[in-house]
């Protein structure tokens, strides 16, 4: 007996500082102070450096009872402070993801598998001991033992484990819904699924690493932006080490407590500190709306998309068309049209069917409603292009305008061509023009439209505000393509798609350039989404699918390849806008500390303390309290992303400039000068 | 500070401004390899350069055989300039008989005139022969000033230019530059020179009787022809030691004004070329304007500085303006704007003491050198200067907007952030960690004109000045074997440890895609650009030089306003 075992919905959100995740947070910041973790980021191991070396320098000066062993500790404490924020910051940035690894390391855990050999006899085996390629048997109630595609059978799986949604989907062999995820739970029938993925190697086993940060490694961006941060550490390293014998020649002598204070105030910590936790919490903004990226280059280069590759169905219209109108042929009276559209119907359980049904119903339909005796319904095949019903006697069809005109001519008619103008009419309009006929006769057109996404023309204006170009990937024929993008505001189209000149139209893309995002789901989408540099997989999709693309959405939803490209641009923006803060910074903290550092040799120096902060301690305290406490006070901006809205480049550009730039180099002044009345209100210095 | 002191500044900058459409566009074609008007004469003379140089002019060379052939030309360059002036005393046109330089100062002067420092620790006018002059020091003007203008022309390629790995070939870009922009415009200066009365001939020193009754020695020699390209390249190097404070070097008001027009007559086009090899023109004026900008901003200070006078010497009940050190033919206005013009390009042409100036007119100077020379800067390397703080900028205001930095398309990424902080890291190691040691040692103090803060002042302004390749001297300080061979050192190191990130980025940027412009991109000619750009390079200027300024020039102003003064 498989042992069964309750399935919790996996959390999808949990607030930014929950009392477990900071409880974790603070003990992960001690842990981080390994020099072999701080190595990874050179401005705070410079800070850690300088923290080692002020508590030397403290533990002499107490031994030796000389100096200034207050001060020194003061130093001393806030720097390591200093480090340990930055810890804190990292730390509380993957809190939210390791509490969602714990709890799908839960979901994980080993189940027996009812194996398949080639006779089909079932033999149970650990679902640890399973290999890609395996076969095997899930019936209702039991947990699917690993990934792997629907090779037989449908059935509705609880994917709640993986996706949070408590609504149970279907999976179904062959198809563009045949994946499968190991953890989840089959409710109902049975099905036979391939094995894709080996012990370890499983879509969870993937999740759990990604979510964790285990396997997180620097973007090239993050990697770019250490190498500036390193360069101005080492030129602030330069003036601040060349400060000690110009000191000398000054008449003076710097301590080294004073130079690292300076050292480590000027050096962009704020930006340093906060790097790797704006990083991570990107990629947790993402998993928040439930789309897993399967690295953090993902996420930044959705930020960088140029064109978007945006699927008509699912994404720009409603999946389904609905009957608009029904268009009765020239001396066919309105309402016998309406009849035999209605009773074409009546059978056909497609969406579009229901809808002809739903709208003969609301034109006030009289007569006989329902189907004679022996009436067999003929379904819609990709072969004949069209469904009806053969009744005792006449038969109804309705379909696609050349294959209805096909088989009235078989049927022995001569159909007219009164209809062509409104077929065209229907097919300019972005609409599918569906003929009706009766035996040798048409008798009308049916109008099948195409349903908008509510709001999907204010998000293709966002879009173009944010310079990103929308092109609508479609099967239709050209012109009704160009009617629906002119509709929903695209800004191009690509019609009578087939996976080849989608391929094509990403590599034309790229060769220009730019840098193309797309969705995809069936396995022939796979190709396409491998060479996107951005592609996002539904998690209903097949696992071809889901192996080439960048990121999966386990909601399964188009349309969030938009919130994705948010999140990246605000990613970036955030980096940007804390470096900008974190070097305007400095300029308050060199009014603060040189003055000090020459009250003795020069005191007319105190002109340049323009803060009028109290005494030369006091001053250089201050200046690394507020250097220490404004890692503290940005967490919370990190981890959110600095406020975006969806704009122009110069629109943005203008805003953060005023608010991290020119705001950068005055918060600091109005800080220090806080700190310093503060401390010497407390008679700390 | 008078309003005649301004328009003349204003005319000046007006004068730069109608040549840079001209002169730039002019460049642009010369370096495109595109007919001008001065094909028909000096093409054949191209040709035969090339022939006998065995230059095939079509071959193009990759980033590394770029920098590897400007290395190669400049240090058999170096060699010979160092074996001319230690061999002066056997060489003809030495009517002075002066003897062969001193191996240290050979060294430094050799180096000084390679890289387009022309820093003097010499007397021109007492120590080289006029062979030397001629086949020496006036060859490096030239070669020194194209060689810098080739290396900008290379990095606007690399920007220009996608999926390409080559930079365009070093020897027809120097020979361009030297035919078709140095020379003319030096024959056409020449002769306007000679006009306002500069001497060229090959005459000893003349004697005459002064009306005091003094008998006085007056310098001749080819002066005029040296005196143009020592403008025109920003090479700065006097034919005498007064340099353009002299009446020979510099005689009339027209002469100053044409001098300075020289002087920034290339840097200041060479935005435009730039605009237009790229072609956006908006993109090299935003650098013009940028350069304006911080041009008269120092000018302001400097003449306001002087113009207020020395605070201590007001306390003593004297007033007025600051006038010592400058010529009095030239007065204020012209003395300041010389002092800030000289400076903001990479020349070192002074018609005024430097270390005369007041504390704070001082400061101008120095921090225009300390900015890295980006105001107009040195021939090209102004330009290439400038585009380092360009790529910089774009990389950490461009994340703002939410992209990866891209920078006319070109995607700003590891290499590129890397080269341009390389070559901005450059000038505080190399003149911070000198001036520390030599504060320290005894041989650095000891040929010290000053003690105190003007002392410090004069130590940090030499190697300054040797780093940027500027060249003018805050004087004060003498030579001596240690400053001989570490400025040496320095001007050469100011000049190639640059020149190999400038190369290294042009040959990343050649290669890669350039996305198209969109509203999501990152503009790099809006005026906030030109105000982020100023921004970054006053910020990281500031940031970088501030504790060491604020123990020369600044704590020096703050100690005269108390009434102190330095020996």
């Amino acid at each position: 007996m498989i042992p069964q075992r309750r399935i919790d919905r996996r959390p999808k959100a949990s607030s930014l500082f929950d009392r477990a995740i900071v409880g974790r947070a603070i003990l992960d910041s001690f842990k981080k102070l390994d020099p072999r973790w701080q190595i990874r980021n050179p401005v705070m191991f410079i800070v850690e450096i300088g923290s080692v070396v002020t508590t030397g320098f403290f533990i002499r000066d107490i031994s030796s009872h000389t100096g200034h062993a207050g001060f020194d500790f003061a130093i001393a404490a806030w720097l390591w402070f200093t480090v340990l924020f930055a810890n804190f910051a990292e730390a509380v940035a993957e809190g939210r993801g390791k509490a969602q690894a714990d709890y799908l390391r839960r979901t994980k855990a080993e189940t027996i598998a009812k194996k398949l050999d080639e006779a089909g006899t079932v033999t149970r085996v650990s679902s640890a001991l399973l290999r890609a390629g395996d076969l095997v048997q899930v019936d209702a109630g039991e947990l699917i033992p690993a990934d792997g595609d629907v090779i037989k059978g449908a059935a509705t799986v609880d994917e709640s484990a993986i996706t949070g949604e408590s609504a149970p989907v279907i999976r179904e062999a062959g198809g563009d819904r045949s994946a499968v995820t190991g953890g989840t739970r089959v409710l109902s029938d049975h099905i036979t699924v391939r094995v894709s993925a080996d012990p370890g190697e499983s879509f969870l086993d993937r999740m759990i690493a990604l979510v964790e940060g285990a396997q997180r490694q620097k973007t090239p961006n993050e990697i770019a932006l250490t190498i500036l941060l390193a360069g101005l550490t080492i030129i602030f390293l330069i003036a601040v080490a060349t400060l000690a014998p110009f000191s000398l020649y000054a008449g003076t002598r710097q301590s080294l407590v004073v130079l690292i204070a300076l050292l480590v105030c000027l050096i962009p910590t704020t930006i340093g500190g906060l790097l790797s936790a704006i990083g991570i919490a990107g990629m947790d903004r993402v998993m928040q709306r439930n789309v897993l990226a399967m690295s953090g280059r993902a996420v930044e280069a959705a930020g960088d998309v140029d064109t978007l590759l945006l699927d008509k169905t699912g994404t720009i219209t409603l999946g389904n068309r609905q009957a608009v109108e029904i268009l009765p042929a020239p001396g066919i009276d309105a309402q016998d049209a309406t009849q035999i559209a209605y009773l074409s119907s009546l059978p056909d359980e497609t969406p579009e069917g229901r809808s002809i049904v739903a709208l003969a119903q609301r034109a006030g339909l009289s007569g006989d409603a329902a189907l004679p005796e022996g009436a067999t319904f003929v379904p819609f095949s990709a072969y004949t292009r069209m469904s009806g019903v053969d009744m005792n006697g006449p038969q109804i069809r309705k379909g696609a305008p050349d294959a209805i005109l096909n088989w009235v001519r078989e049927q022995g008619g001569s159909p007219s061509t009164d209809l062509s103008g409104e077929v065209e009419r229907i097919a300019r309009s972005g609409g599918t023009p569906l003929l009706l006929a009766r035996n040798q006769m048409v008798v009308g057109v049916i109008h099948l439209k195409d349903i908008l996404k509510p709001n999907m023309i204010a998000r293709f204006d966002r879009l173009r505000a944010m310079g990103i170009r929308t092109v609508m990937i479609t099967g239709d024929n050209p012109l009704t393509a160009a009617a629906i993008a002119k509709e929903s505001g695209i800004d191009d189209f690509l019609a009578e798609a087939t996976p080849e000149t989608k391929m094509d139209l990403i590599k034309r893309e790229q060769g220009s350039g730019r840098l193309v995002a797309m969705t995809g789901d069936g396995t022939n989408d796979a190709p396409a989404l491998a060479q996107a540099d951005v592609g996002v997989a539904m998690n209903s999709g097949t696992q071809a699918a889901k192996e080439a693309a960048n990121m999966v959405d386990l909601d399964s939803d188009p349309t969030k390849l938009i919130e994705v490209v948010e999140i990246g641009k605000q990613l970036l923006m955030t980096r940007g806008s804390l470096t900008t803060f974190s070097i305007a910074n400095d300029v308050a903290k060199y009014f603060a500390i040189l003055p000090a550092m020459f009250a003795t040799a020069y005191p007319v120096m105190n002109v340049l303390n323009i803060m009028r902060l109290t005494t030369p301690q006091s001053a250089i305290l201050s200046a690394v309290i507020f250097n220490a406490l404004i890692i503290i006070a940005l967490i919370p901006l990190a981890l959110r992303g600095v406020a975006y809205r969806p704009r122009g480049a110069s629109a943005v550009l203008r805003e953060n400039v005023l608010v991290y730039g020119v705001g950068g180099i005055i918060a600091p002044f109005i800080g220090i000068k806080l700190i310093d009345i503060i401390l010497s209100l407390l008679h700390l210095t | 500070m008078t309003l005649i002191g301004w328009i003349q500044a204003v005319v000046l900058f007006l004068a730069v401004l109608v040549f840079v459409k001209p002169l730039g566009g002019f460049m642009a074609r010369v370096f495109n390899g595109e007919r001008n008007f001065l094909s028909p004469i000096l093409r054949p003379v191209e040709r035969a350069i090339y022939r006998l140089g065995g230059i095939n002019e079509d071959e193009e060379m990759a980033w590394y055989t770029y920098l590897f052939a400007v290395l190669a030309f400049s240090f058999v360059g170096l060699a010979w300039l160092y074996l001319l002036l230690r061999t002066q005393q056997w060489l003809p046109l030495n009517p002075q008989r002066f003897a062969a330089m001193s191996p240290d100062l050979a060294w430094n002067t050799a180096v000084s005139f390679m890289t387009n420092t022309n820093w003097q620790f010499y007397s021109g006018e007492s120590t080289v022969s006029y062979f030397s002059q001629m086949a020496g020091l006036a060859w490096h003007n030239f070669v020194s000033a194209a060689a810098g203008i080739a290396l900008a022309i290379a990095l606007i390629r690399g920007i220009a230019r996608t999926t390409l790995k080559t930079l365009g070939n070093f020897w027809v870009d120097l020979t361009r530059a030297c035919l078709y922009i140095l020379l003319p415009i030096s024959i056409v200066g020449c002769l306007i020179l000679v006009m306002q009365g500069v001497p060229q001939n090959f005459h000893s020193y003349e004697t005459a009787k002064s009306v005091q009754g003094f008998s006085q020695q007056i310098t001749g020699g080819p002066m005029a022809s040296q005196e143009v390209i020592k403008e025109l390249g920003t090479n700065g190097g006097g034919f005498v030691n007064a340099n353009s404070a002299s009446p020979n070097e510099n005689p009339t008001p027209f002469s100053d004004f044409f001098e300075l027009w020289l002087i920034l007559a290339i840097g200041a086009a060479l935005t435009y070329t730039y605009g237009k090899m790229v072609k956006d023109t908006r993109q090299g004026w935003a650098l013009f304007i940028a350069m304006s900008i911080l041009f008269f901003g120092g000018l302001l200070v400097v003449y306001w500085a002087e113009a207020a006078g020395n605070p201590a010497i007001h306390q003593l009940g004297i007033a007025g303006a600051n006038m010592e050190g400058k010529e009095v033919r030239f007065g204020l206005a012209a003395s300041t704007l010389w002092a800030n013009t000289t400076t903001a390009t990479s020349c070192g042409a002074v018609n005024a003491m430097h270390d005369s100036f007041t504390a704070l007119g001082g400061l101008i100077p120095l921090v225009n050198m300390q900015l890295g020379e980006i105001i107009f800067g040195g021939v090209g390397s102004g330009l290439y200067a400038k585009l380092m703080f360009v790529v910089l900028t774009v990389f950490i205001a461009g994340l703002m907007v939410g992209r990866t930095p891209e920078f006319l398309g070109k995607k700003i990424e590891r290499r590129e952030v890397t080269f341009a902080i390389l070559s901005i890291l450059i000038t505080p190691l190399l003149v911070l960690v000198p001036t520390a040691v030599a504060v320290l040692i005894p041989s650095g103090l000891a040929t010290l004109g000053n003690t105190g803060p003007h002392g410090f002042s004069e130590i940090l302004y030499a190697f300054t000045s040797t780093n940027a390749n500027n060249g003018s001297a805050f004087a004060g300080l003498g030579p001596n074997l240690f400053y001989n061979l570490t400025t040496g050192a320095n001007m050469l190191f100011g000049r190639f440890a640059e020149v190999i990130p400038v190369l290294a980025l042009a040959g990343a940027l050649a290669g890669k895609k350039a996305a198209p412009e969109s509203a999501g991109t990152f503009t790099t000619y809006s005026p906030i650009f030109v105000g982020l750009l100023i921004g970054t390079i006053l910020i990281v200027g500031a940031l970088t030089f501030l504790p060491a300024d604020a123990l020369g020039p600044i704590v020096e102003h703050l100690l005269n306003l108390k009434g102190s003064t330095f020996q």
